[in-house]
């Protein structure tokens, strides 16, 4: 086999259509991938301005980002993605997911000089008239893997081929090399930025720190080959996921991915990298803020759609795994059925009698035959079922992911009542005290936290309304793409099937005559 | 929970279909039938009731029955390897001891993961294992059958006494298994043999035939065992993959029952369809172990049989030889004379008698094996077809429904 592995011809449709439906990503829970935005210690809902920052006076009413917005990180204990409401790309080294950005209303601003509010509401009413059947016309095709380098320094480049018909691309067709930590420091920008908000970002593939080792190790055999097939494939579901979602499409980090010849390389996609461990710190600390909040659910919506995907998860993950077996079972029985065509053919070669010798060579043959179709079959079961399944158990930890966005969205703005309540409780309290002297200047500081409180208040409950709503409109969207998607391949593969059975008679219907002719 | 069923197998064996499956031309006529009516399966044994229909007149009636045990069918195979006479013909092979260990441990896992799967998927699991435990039970009566019948249809072997015995006599034979010091026996007796056999298959033949018969099995023995236990791998690797289909099915109709979207009704439907393919799968399966496996280990022995034969005619011819040398010495010596010609045309006389019969039983072996094998691929090749033929109409049956409802 080839380095590249293809899949088995699926009818006549050949390897571009599947992969036109494989869109989507691999998915393997890394500390990379399942990036929740984790935020520094006080959590800042994304488009106010900092705590802290008593320069800007909050304007909740318009979103207006004329603030300079690297003060929003002034708590970050990292270096920060600068996100500048001129029009640049985002060309960050080190981007740090520890930062919480600026709204995606960021990136479109520019573009749009609109205003943010308006656009926010735009972008979200053009998921609607995606919906309503707008030609998304847009292929990525992952190929031409390539070793890079070598020794541990070596790595896998791909070739990234985007052809487009939409105008918001500079170009119908563009082709681009990436290697697979430029896909993990996308995936990574776009967890950082849309994820708290509601948005359903498709995970990147995981890393494999064996397969890659294997590979730059030099190992030209049948394994690594196929992981690197595997890998391939994988990358190649994921962009087209990403660019499937019309909010994700937009983003000028996706076009950048996309179109341009250079890519500042992602380091703090390495495990190792001081990103990476403060990300693993920020999740166990997310998982056990999670285990704290507990949540009073007005919305039965909500309440019913996450029981749904827990439910969906679960079987996701069972079918998955027997899937998997049955892969495995198949690639056995490829295998021994080779073998023993073999032996039936060293049983066919010492019968002395000719006619039987002449049949039992012709079993060898038929079973030869089946071994391949059998190792066929196995491919298809993997590439059409098990992975679509895989990538789908991944995406759900993505949509649970969102969920608890939304539940710490609720908690921080359940807090910062809490803490409005207290201070106007110390307010009244200041009434009664009896040091005159400081007690203007104490009541004038009291009120304007008060102030600013109040108004965070009022934001936090905007924040969680707005990221209701996003779920709301992105489960909906995500429900209708798992249908498709899932429809699409269980056609093509009981197709595989189909083919298979159709193999198979004919392979037994030329051996039947020899059998019978045995005289 | 309590291992096994015990099936009770009726009449289902009578029509004796299963061993006509492995050996062909058995001359099943009035004078002599013989199969297994019914079989008992308890705890560690299994009790064969053994029918014979006859119109010798050594039998006392014309049709009786008796109830016999693996043991009793291993005294009678022993009994005529032992029998000098029979040195000149192939002993039909003995049955093997029935296994149902393999069944019985799966039963029981089968058990004890009982918690950890739905109440549907461990009905259907049990079933499944059941099914299997009543197959191996049924190829095991088979096997023994086969055996009798081949006795039976032997010209000579038929009219052995311990073969009427065992037919006839309806007490306990009271013939029990080997003791320890008994197998070691055995087995010691098995190594002298194997390498006597050396020494004696070295020993070339003045004989073309025979010569040629020596080399041929040799090698066929070899490859025969290899494609039996190859042959034996494929198709467990065949049940797995019945097997995962079956999990898959079920996973399938939790999540179509679950699901709220479109997309259910798709899994409700292939969950449906997986279950009758795999249901196919199995028979696939199943159909690949009788017709091929059994075919081939049922020749392996065969053909172990007919190495005895030669090894055997070879060991007379060694001894024959032997007691020409001995009479030419004596002669040269002038003494002892009369006893080494004697000793000498006994030798002679059951080289030759073993000669003859050898002959024509190794003819006979190949006419059975040529048929055999015809046979067993010839349904082989059917039942395959009948099988694809049946997936595939319920797959593009499937496949249709499904794209008229997108």
């Amino acid at each position: 086999m080839a380095a590249e592995m293809e899949p088995p011809p699926l009818g006549d449709a050949g390897q571009t259509d599947f992969r036109e439906i494989e869109d989507g990503e691999g998915f393997f829970v890394s500390t990379v991938t399942t990036l929740e935005s984790p935020e520094p210690s006080s959590p800042d809902p994304p488009s106010m301005p900092a705590e802290g920052i008593s320069t800007n006076g909050p304007k909740q009413e318009d979103i207006s980002l004329d603030d300079d917005p690297e003060d929003l990180f002034a708590e970050a204990t990292e270096e920060v993605s600068l996100d500048s409401p001129e029009r640049e790309p985002i060309l960050s080294d080190g981007p740090s997911p520890a930062i919480t950005p600026v709204t995606p209303t960021a990136m479109l601003t520019p573009r749009m000089g609109l205003g943010t509010a308006e656009m926010f509401e735009r972008s979200l009413d053009e998921i609607e008239e995606d919906d309503s059947g707008d030609t998304f016309d847009m292929h990525i095709a992952v190929s031409d893997p390539e070793k890079v380098g070598d020794g541990m320094n070596a790595y896998m480049g791909y070739k990234v081929t985007t052809k487009t018909s939409m105008t918001i691309f500079s170009k119908n067709e563009t082709t681009v090399r990436r290697r697979f930590s430029d896909f993990l420091g996308l995936h990574s920008k776009l967890a950082s930025r849309y994820l708290h908000i509601g948005y359903i970002v498709p995970p990147a593939p995981e890393k494999s720190i064996v397969g890659m080792t294997k590979v730059k190790v030099g190992k030209e055999d049948l394994s690594s080959a196929e992981f690197v097939e595997k890998r391939r494939s994988a990358l190649e579901r994921y962009l087209m996921r990403t660019v499937k979602h019309p909010i994700l499409l937009k983003d000028p980090d996706v076009m950048m991915f996309l179109e341009s010849s250079e890519l500042p390389r992602a380091v703090s996609t390495q495990a190792l990298s001081g990103a990476g461990i403060l990300r693993m710190v920020n999740k166990a600390a997310d998982a056990v803020n999670k285990m704290t909040i507990k949540m009073n659910e007005s919305d039965a919506w909500f309440e019913e759609k996450h029981q749904q995907f827990e439910n969906l998860d679960l079987q996701l993950r069972k079918l998955h795994a027997s899937v998997e077996c049955l892969v495995c079972h198949r690639k056995e029985l490829s295998v021994n059925t080779a073998s023993f065509a073999k032996s039936a053919a060293m049983l066919g070669n010492s019968e002395d009698h000719t006619a039987l010798s002449r049949a039992l060579s012709q079993l060898a043959e038929v079973e030869e035959k089946i071994d391949q179709l059998h190792q066929d079959q196995a491919y298809a079961d993997f590439y059409l079922f098990s992975e679509l399944l895989g990538d789908y158990v991944r995406l759900i930890t993505a949509v649970k992911g969102v969920f608890d966005h939304r539940m710490k969205t609720w908690s921080k703005w359940q807090d910062t009542q809490l803490l409005l309540q207290k201070k106007r409780e110390a307010e009244s309290k200041l009434q009664f005290a009896n040091k005159p002297d400081k007690l203007q200047q104490a009541q004038d500081e009291i009120k304007e936290e008060i102030e600013e409180l109040e108004g965070k208040v009022q934001q936090g409950e905007k924040d969680f309304e707005l990221i209701s709503k996003t779920i709301r409109k992105e489960v909906s969207r995500f429900e209708k793409e798992r249908v498709k998607d899932f429809k699409v391949v269980i056609i093509k593969y009981l197709e595989s099937l189909v083919q298979t059975q159709q193999q198979l008679i004919k392979y037994w219907e030329a051996f039947l005559p020899e059998a019978k002719a045995i005289a | 929970m309590e291992g096994e069923p015990s099936p009770r197998s009726g009449a289902g064996f009578h029509q004796g279909s299963f061993p006509l499956a492995v050996n062909v031309d058995l001359q099943t006529d009035a004078t002599l039938q013989v199969d297994i009516s019914d079989a008992l399966s308890e705890r560690d044994k299994v009790k064969f009731t053994v029918h014979t229909k006859s119109t010798l007149p050594n039998f006392k009636q014309n049709e009786f029955s008796v109830v016999r045990q693996h043991e009793e069918f291993i005294w009678l195979h022993d009994s005529f390897v032992e029998n000098e006479e029979y040195a000149g013909y192939i002993i039909p092979p003995a049955p093997p001891r029935p296994d149902f260990d393999a069944s019985r441990e799966k039963l029981q896992k089968l058990g004890e993961g009982e918690g950890s799967m739905t109440k549907e998927e461990f009905t259907k699991m049990k079933q499944e294992l059941e099914a299997e435990y009543l197959a191996i039970f049924k190829k095991t009566v088979a096997m023994h059958e086969v055996f009798l019948c081949r006795v039976a249809a032997h010209p000579v072997l038929r009219k052995d006494m311990n073969f009427h015995v065992f037919l006839e006599y309806n007490q306990d034979l009271s013939v029990r298994g080997k003791n320890k010091r008994e197998k070691m026996e055995d087995f010691f007796k098995n190594v002298v043999k194997s390498a006597d056999g050396v020494l004696v298959a070295g020993v070339k033949d003045v004989d073309d035939f025979f010569e040629h018969e020596k080399t041929f099995l040799l090698e066929y023995h070899n490859r025969v065992k290899d494609a039996s236990s190859k042959s034996d791998r494929m198709i467990r690797s065949h049940k797995n993959a019945a097997d995962d289909i079956n999990r898959i099915a079920s996973t399938l109709y939790t999540l179509g029952t679950q699901d709220s979207t479109d997309v259910c009704k798709f899994f409700l439907k292939v969950s449906e369809l997986f279950e009758k393919t795999r249901k196919i799968e199995a028979r696939v399966a199943a159909d690949e172990d009788l017709k091929l496996a059994d075919l081939l280990k049922y020749y392996l022995r065969e053909s172990q049989a007919a190495k005895d034969l030669l090894y055997r005619r070879g060991r007379a011819l060694v001894d024959y030889e032997n007691a020409n040398k001995a009479l030419d010495k004596a002669r040269a010596k002038n003494k002892d004379v009369l006893q080494a010609e004697t000793s000498q045309q006994v030798c002679c006389q059951k080289f030759e008698k073993i000669s003859e019969s050898a002959k024509q039983e190794l003819i006979d072996f190949k006419t059975r094996r040529v048929a055999a094998f015809r046979k067993n691929l010839v349904e082989l090749a059917e039942l395959e077809l009948k099988h694809a033929k049946g997936n595939l109409q319920l797959l593009q049956s499937c496949v249709g429904v499904l794209k008229g409802d997108t």
